[in-house]
């Protein structure tokens, strides 16, 4: 028909959006610059130091287990967020083995294990960070203040032996003791918008997992704004619990996900041993996503829908 | 206005939205395939050799869902063979050598005020009347339903990008559109005719509101593909949803395309088969255009008026990015044929396929409510029982799951595969 032109005759549709997976999580990589930059700010060179010999690890474990499972390994970006969420969800003081360590365990068994990309159950950061909480709990917990990096306890840690509320002012900056990147509910906050306003996180996720934190301590007569701005909440809300791979598909179900994540958060930190809950709040929900997505599908066009108790599958 | 789930948004490319219908001079040679629509192929009238008149009948089929085909110039039957169609398909081909004097031969025009339902319904089926926004459905049938309808809903939303056909017939023959809806109306019976139009037809919108008054009331719909989709045309205007299996008539209502009305409105008051049609050439082409061309124009043909094609053409689609099908060699247009994309190299991307990260975007999107990456999952893995559990039979192919796809998975055309994999399964 048109001479000399090779024509490509492939399936419709012939016209895609430009998004891609690199594209996606090169973008959550930059939406986690902030709360990076003002991790290094906070707690020094050696947070900085942390954070690469993570994401580096990542990489490496990342290319030897695909190696290993036969895969091609291709620089999606996908460990680098891995590798980062684990350096920011580490105290500023761990010795530079731990991020490799905790990195190759989080990409090795929390992702290759269940084969790559897209396979795994649980969040791999959080299966990295699990990991070293278990195995080396002394060292993560050894916390210090920012700017003067003088041993002190977290503002959770502070409440859960009675010591108080920390000043609502300095948990949003930042300006409190704990993990490199959690700190700051406003750095996390300015990466998040980014994501949620490139509609590549889903907005339901952050609001009901923080707004089930806020309403149950409300009504457990705690302070609301501490106890959502406090420790981890504000980076496993829109990092960790807005993770495709391991969170429902559909808008409902990760509104249920929010709100279980929530409600473990509250029972841990009120109830449990520990000050802080994120970390396993996730992990939890992680393992009930599968449920989640099967009792939350869509209404297919044409059909009535019927209630979750008359559903077989 | 309710809505209708999902859907995308690509950007409208409509690049001829403001180029009047042109006609080229008739091509030398057309290639009528004998099988146009949905339902039976029609059987050739005609033997290579014969001599045929413009309109002449040259294929019938006695089944009930059938439509017959005319002569769309006159001349010689030059070949009677099997020819490539725009679908990929094969189908038996009349082939007309032109005599250059395009001798008509027309049915004798009936006053749609006089003419009873019958007589209407027969003259849209002699007419070789179908569905012209791509089903080819025949449009007799559908205008003969076995339930009562109350609405009739005149089909102007083209939500492709690029193509610009019906918007352009709205703005120059929009009465003629009209016509052919009063016709329908009358014979469906019913009261009510709505026309449905996206906003981004504006001048559509205003033109169709001012000609319409006494004929029906136009819809203005929030521009969203796949809103062409009768079924979810149908939820976007009257708010009703057709049950799984079920069509539109069981709602109570008939969608007919634009086009199709005009079709029906010279079929009954000027007795002309539909022979010629309105088909947007666009994309790399020098200059894109809205041609008005006769059925059996080869592709080629359709380029060539439009000044040949510009740079690298890596990609031939007939009808709308969306949709339409890619084709490799020279087609013909056919009565659903409505548009005609050049994409090059710059529109075409082959991008290698990856892992499913589970973003959702699909299910986002999928206007029918479906879990189109968990179908991949179960096509992939054969398991076509549990296939038809999560109603891959109800996908309409409409590709708003594949565009938004982050890992570029065929997802339309593993869900194909499936609906073949159920087929086997109920053999």
């Amino acid at each position: 028909m048109i001479p000399n032109a090779k024509l490509l005759v492939s399936p419709s549709p012939h016209l895609k959006d430009r998004v891609s997976v690199r594209r996606i999580m090169f973008t959550v990589v930059l939406a986690l610059m902030p709360a990076t930059a003002c991790g290094v700010y906070l707690f020094g060179l050696h947070a900085l130091w942390v954070i690469l010999v993570s994401v580096l690890s990542a990489l490496v474990s990342e290319f030897l287990g695909y190696r290993a499972m036969g895969k091609r390994f291709t620089m999606d970006g996908s460990a680098v967020i891995t590798g980062l969420l684990l350096a920011l969800c580490l105290p500023p003081t761990v010795p530079l083995w731990m991020p490799a360590v905790g990195s190759s365990f989080a990409i090795l068994v929390g992702k290759c294990a269940f084969g790559g990309l897209g396979q795994n159950l649980f969040n791999p950061a959080l299966v990295g960070r699990a990991f070293l909480t278990l195995s080396w709990p002394s060292l993560m917990t050894r916390w210090v203040s920012p700017l003067e990096g003088v041993s002190t306890a977290t503002p959770l840690g502070t409440w859960k032996s009675g010591g108080g509320y920390t000043s609502t002012w300095d948990l949003f900056l930042g300006n409190v003791a704990g993990c490199i990147g959690e700190t700051s509910a406003l750095a996390i906050l300015l990466g998040g918008t980014l994501l949620i306003a490139l509609r590549y996180i889903d907005w339901r996720t952050p609001l009901s997992y923080i707004g089930t934190v806020g309403l149950l301590m409300l009504l457990l007569g705690e302070d609301p704004l501490f106890h959502m701005l406090a420790g981890g909440l504000f980076l496993g809300a829109f990092f960790m619990a807005t993770d495709y791979v391991t969170t429902p598909l559909t808008g409902r179900g990760r509104v249920i996900f929010g709100v279980g994540a929530g409600l473990l958060v509250v029972v841990i930190r009120m109830y449990g041993g520990m000050p802080e809950g994120v970390t396993y709040s996730i992990l939890i929900m992680n393992a009930f996503t599968p449920l989640i997505d099967r009792y939350t599908r869509p209404r297919v066009y044409g059909t009535v829908r019927r209630k979750w108790w008359e559903r077989k599958k | 206005m309710p809505g209708f789930r999902g859907g995308v948004h690509p950007r409208g490319l409509k690049l001829t939205g403001y180029k009047k219908i042109e006609v080229p001079p008739l091509p030398p040679r057309v290639v009528v395939p004998l099988r146009q629509h949905l339902g039976a192929p029609c059987n050739p009238l005609v033997e290579k050799g014969a001599q045929v008149k413009t309109g002449q009948k040259i294929g019938d089929s006695p089944a009930a869902v059938s439509a017959p085909v005319h002569a769309s110039l006159s001349g010689t039957v030059v070949e009677l063979s099997q020819q490539r169609l725009p679908t990929g398909d094969k189908a038996l081909s009349v082939v007309i050598e032109s005599d250059g004097k395009d001798e008509w031969e027309r049915m004798p025009p009936l006053d749609p005020e006089r003419a009873s339902r019958e007589e209407l319904l027969q003259r849209v089926r002699e007419a070789g009347i179908v569905g012209m926004g791509g089903a080819g459905f025949p449009t007799h049938v559908k205008l003969n339903p076995p339930k009562k309808v109350d609405t009739l809903v005149v089909n102007g939303v083209e939500c492709e990008p690029y193509i610009t056909a019906d918007h352009r017939l709205m703005l120059e023959e929009g009465e003629k559109i009209l016509e052919g809806a009063k016709i329908m109306a009358k014979i469906l019976g019913v009261e009510r005719v709505l026309i449905a139009i996206e906003d981004n037809k504006p001048d559509a919108i205003e033109h169709m509101e001012k000609l319409s008054e006494g004929v029906g009331k136009v819809v203005r719909l929030r521009t969203k593909y796949p809103q062409g989709d009768e079924r979810h045309l149908l939820r976007a205007v009257l708010g009703r949803e057709v049950p799984v299996g079920g069509l539109p008539l069981d709602v109570g209502a008939v969608v007919q395309n634009v086009g199709t009305c005009k079709a029906v409105r010279d079929a009954v008051l000027l007795g002309e088969p539909l022979v010629e049609r309105v088909v947007t050439v666009t994309g790399e082409v020098a200059e894109p255009k809205n041609l008005r061309v006769r059925v059996g124009t080869p592709f080629s043909y359709l380029l060539q008026q439009c000044g040949g094609t510009v740079g690298g053409v890596k990609k031939v689609v007939a009808g709308g990015p969306m949709m339409g099908f890619a084709v490799y060699e020279d087609v013909p247009v056919v009565k659903t044929t409505g548009c005609v994309l050049v994409m090059g190299e710059r529109q075409v991307v082959e991008e290698e396929e990856g892992p499913c990260i589970r973003c959702g975007r699909c299910v986002e999107a999928c206007p029918m409510g479906l879990m189109p990456t968990h179908l991949v999952r179960l096509v992939r893995a054969k398991d076509f029982e549990a296939c038809q559990q999560y109603n891959l039979l109800s996908c309409d192919e409409c590709g708003c799951c594949a565009y938004v796809c982050p890992s570029k998975i065929p997802i339309v055309h593993v869900i194909r595969e499936g609906k073949k994999g159920i087929r086997r399964l109920k053999k």
